[in-house]
């Protein structure tokens, strides 16, 4: 194959006050190929990217477009280089259309007019088999829709090197497919495509050469052909690591909370949770899979009391008294001290279950203000468990007076799971606990609620990871459009068929309730 | 019928007042910034084109060219207040309630201070001006000067700006997502001043429109701020669209004279306390549509999404 050098990176360094983000990395692109960026999080695989972007600019280093240096400055320049960036966050405004996004920021002197954008949209669609609607609101469109838009906005001005970071976090099995797809065929176009990711088994079937970046430094590129998945983590990590969970079969399980015929009506009048039926019983990790947004959040904060549901139960089979109770007559305090627990990792990992500003002693109280009878507040237990967590956790702080939010990411996460484990729970309910971290400490994250399962605790997993969730739960219950479209065993479920589940609309889990229905009738 | 005319005459003139305020509000709230110092601006419009008019007081400029000045120092005064709000808001990310709150005590006082000093013939004198090309009538078109049809070109234009060129499309998308915005080569920060401070200018259009136009009366400059807080109350009414703007200015003109032509029309004798209840009516109005919109919660008619918040380029 002929190589031309499209993007080459000279010895870039980019710090931030005194961490070194990248330091001395080389990295060459060529046309026509598809080179995945891979790395653990915080190994600065979004910074070098963003350095070719013009999001940011590099302390030191050059960056060569065409073997011509050039400073890039802004994403105007990158533009002007023909360099395009999708980002993990989606940057499009929700109210505008997607012609309207996508037309952003152009100001090519032309007059200003929508019809031939939406034609000009229309005519890449086309060509690198994208669908999509110009005249649609972005706030109207599906996740994948949006990504749709976003590359097409990078594409619409005129873009020979497109990056991604993590374009494949956000969508099912099938979306991804369909999005390999069509980049496979704009990099037979000519088009230089680099993607970052951390899931290699998307790294070893889409991309020619992986660049691995391990703490800001470049440690090698390889053909993708010549290498395999324990040499890259290898690569990654430093070290050698096992990838595998540790999956325990469920022993002296017991149904703890029954569900049955829930339905819940948000504020605007959509039924978000749709006659959802399930069991959760202890020893056992029941995992929820589902494309974001289909009602896995309003699930678990109905069973946590938080929300009202508008009609079905939910039994709570206390293992104190024996009996049964039901969760819809208690307040959220009555359900917490029955031990049903909720570790909520929101997309902003602080917005609920922890104070940003406050330390973790005081994060700590926040469970515990209620206890005891003396005026003043008592620190001293809470400091206790704070400095139990820190050492059982290997949460990496100062101490236990910094504020929440110096803490990285994944020590966060780790105080709040912490936290509510060290409640001793009977259900623990976890939405997304892995999210955002690295191999290391989802890794720890997993091995904690297997721990919580072999004590018999009743483990609930929202995960997004399906690799993860065949690997972890012994149940996987997907949801689609706010309604249970199946439960599937842990151990003999394959990605694909949760794939399809997630995807089906209210109409195909009718039809497929009904036939199951007169099945039953006739049997 | 003369009665109900003129009633319909001086509802839609005051209304102008409340047009220039709440287009020059929608502007700055389109870039994604409360401001709080309308009042303010459109008291020191008022002061600024009162000093031009001072200025130029037996001057022996011709009387055209001396409403064009005055109407151009009243926006260039605005644009002053806008520039300093800006800088203190985008540059240094002050708290954007507290800085207009500052700005309106400010422009408040100045304006007092700057009108009290001059004698009112020294700006009274081209009342007359105010009122070409209908100088010379006696009928009810006395009542509207070039000002009120001046009010109507820059509510068209605006509403067109946002939402026919592309100025008005980088600019909406300022406003709700700057982040956004700035990773497509969006100048945020130009944007930002350009809307706050041409806002501000056409705010203070309304300060020297009331006393000049509408009122004429050497007392005018104590009224304007309360109107400045109906121009901001207006903006909500009218769902951040300039051509909203434009009818519900003439409907809270309308409510808010309702008091001193209503009962008379109708031939009612109201106590003279009842007054300030009718000219509570527009608030009324405004939190009336406050409650619609919340309930129907319509995408499209919710404020500017970063409205109020300050944008910060390394925060991602």
């Amino acid at each position: 194959m002929n190589k031309t050098v499209a993007l080459e990176m000279k010895q870039v360094s980019k710090y931030f006050g005194s961490l070194a983000a990248n330091r001395k990395v080389d990295l060459t692109v060529y046309r026509g190929e598809i080179l995945a960026i891979l790395g653990e999080n915080g190994c600065g695989k979004t910074t070098l990217m963003n350095m070719i972007a013009g999001i940011y600019f590099p302390d030191e280093g050059q960056i060569l477009v065409d073997g011509q240096e050039v400073v890039i400055r802004s994403p105007k320049d990158a533009f002007r280089h023909k360099i395009g960036m999708i980002h993990q966050h989606f940057k499009l405004v929700d109210l505008f259309s997607a012609a309207e996004n996508i037309v952003l920021g152009i100001n090519d002197g032309e007059r200003y007019n929508l019809k031939e954008v939406n034609a000009r949209v229309q005519e890449i669609a086309e060509r690198y088999g994208f669908h999509i609607d110009p005249k649609k609101k972005i706030h109207e469109m599906s996740v994948s829709e949006k990504q749709t838009v976003e590359i097409i906005k990078v594409l619409y001005r005129g873009a020979d090197i497109l990056i991604l970071d993590e374009p494949t976090a956000v969508l099912t099995p099938q979306e991804t497919e369909k999005l390999f797809a069509i980049l496979k065929r704009m990099r037979d176009d000519g088009k230089s495509i680099l993607i970052i990711t951390h899931k290699l088994h998307e790294v070893l079937s889409l991309s020619n050469r992986v660049a691995v970046l391990r703490k800001g430094e470049h440690i090698a590129t390889v053909e993708t052909a010549s290498t395999n998945p324990a040499e890259l983590t290898e690569m990654m990590v430093g070290q050698k690591v096992s990838l595998n969970i540790n999956r325990p079969e469920p022993e002296n399980t017991q149904d703890r909370l029954l569900v049955s015929d829930l339905s819940l009506v948000n504020a605007d009048g959509i039924k978000v949770l749709d006659d959802i039926c399930f069991t959760a019983r202890s020893g056992e990790i029941l995992g929820i899979a589902g494309i974001a947004g289909s009602g896995q959040r309003e699930l678990l904060e109905t069973i946590a009391g938080l929300q009202h549901p508008a009609g079905g139960r939910i039994l709570y089979h206390n293992p104190k008294t024996d009996k049964e109770e039901d969760l819809r007559d208690k307040t959220p305090m009555q359900i917490r001290e029955l031990g049903v627990r909720l570790s909520f990792v929101p997309e902003d990992r602080l917005g609920m279950g922890l104070v940003a500003n406050m330390d973790i002693v005081d994060n700590m109280m926040l469970r515990s203000y209620k206890r005891g009878h003396s005026l003043f507040v008592d620190r001293k237990k809470p400091k206790d468990l704070a400095d139990r967590i820190i050492r059982e956790l290997q949460i990496s702080t100062p101490g236990t007076a910094t504020p929440v939010r110096r803490l990285s990411g994944g020590n966060v996460q780790k105080v709040l799971v912490g936290r509510e484990i060290a409640a001793a729970p009977t259900v623990l309910m976890a939405a997304y606990p892995v999210r955002g971290l690295d191999v290391n400490s989802s890794y720890t994250i997993y091995n904690l609620l297997t721990a919580q399962k072999q004590q018999g605790v009743a483990v609930i997993f929202v995960g997004e990871d399906l690799d993860v969730l065949v690997e972890l739960c012994d149940r996987i219950m997907v949801i689609a459009n706010g309604r249970v479209s199946g439960i599937v065993d842990g151990r003999t479920a394959t990605k694909e068929e949760i794939g399809v589940l997630m995807t089906q609309t209210r109409a195909e889990i009718e039809s497929q309730k009904e036939k199951e229905g007169s099945d039953r009738a006739e049997a | 019928m003369n009665g109900w005319i003129n009633y319909l005459f001086n509802a839609i003139a005051l209304g102008m007042t409340f047009l220039y305020g709440s287009v020059g509000e929608i502007l700055t709230e389109k870039a994604g910034h409360l401001n709080l110092g309308i009042p303010g601006i459109m008291c020191m419009g008022g002061a600024g084109g009162c000093i031009a008019l001072q200025l130029m007081y037996r001057s022996g400029i011709p009387p055209m060219l001396i409403v064009i000045i005055s109407i151009l120092a009243a926006f260039l005064s605005g644009v002053l207040m806008g520039a300093i709000y800006s800088f203190l808001t985008v540059t240094l990310h002050a708290n954007q309630n507290v800085t207009g709150l500052a700005m309106t005590t400010f422009g408040v006082g100045m304006m007092k201070f700057i009108i009290s000093k001059i004698r009112p013939l020294q700006y009274m004198y081209a009342l007359d001006y105010f009122r070409f090309p209908f100088s010379d009538r006696t009928d009810s078109l006395k009542y509207w000067g070039v000002m009120v049809y001046l009010a109507v070109v820059v509510a068209i234009v605006a509403s067109l700006v946002l939402s026919r060129t592309r100025v008005g499309l980088h600019l909406r998308a300022v406003g709700e997502n700057p982040a956004t915005a700035d990773a497509v080569g969006i100048n945020v920060t130009a944007y930002k001043y350009g809307a706050t401070c041409i806002g501000s200018g056409i705010a203070a259009l309304g300060g020297l429109f009331y006393i000049m136009d509408y009122s004429g009366s050497p007392e005018a400059y104590l009224n304007i701020e309360p109107f400045g807080w109906l121009a901001i109350a207006l903006v909500i009414f009218a769902l951040w669209r300039p051509y909203l703007s434009f009818f519900g200015s003439m409907i809270f003109g309308a409510l808010f004279v309702a008091g001193s032509f209503i009962p008379g029309l109708l031939g009612l004798t109201l106590p003279m306390s009842a007054t300030p209840l009718l000219e509570m009516l527009p608030y009324v109005v405004t939190i009336l549509v406050l409650i619609i919109t919340s309930i129907r919660k319509k995408r499209e008619n919710q404020p500017p999404a970063s409205l109020g918040q300050s944008y910060f380029r390394e925060e991602r």
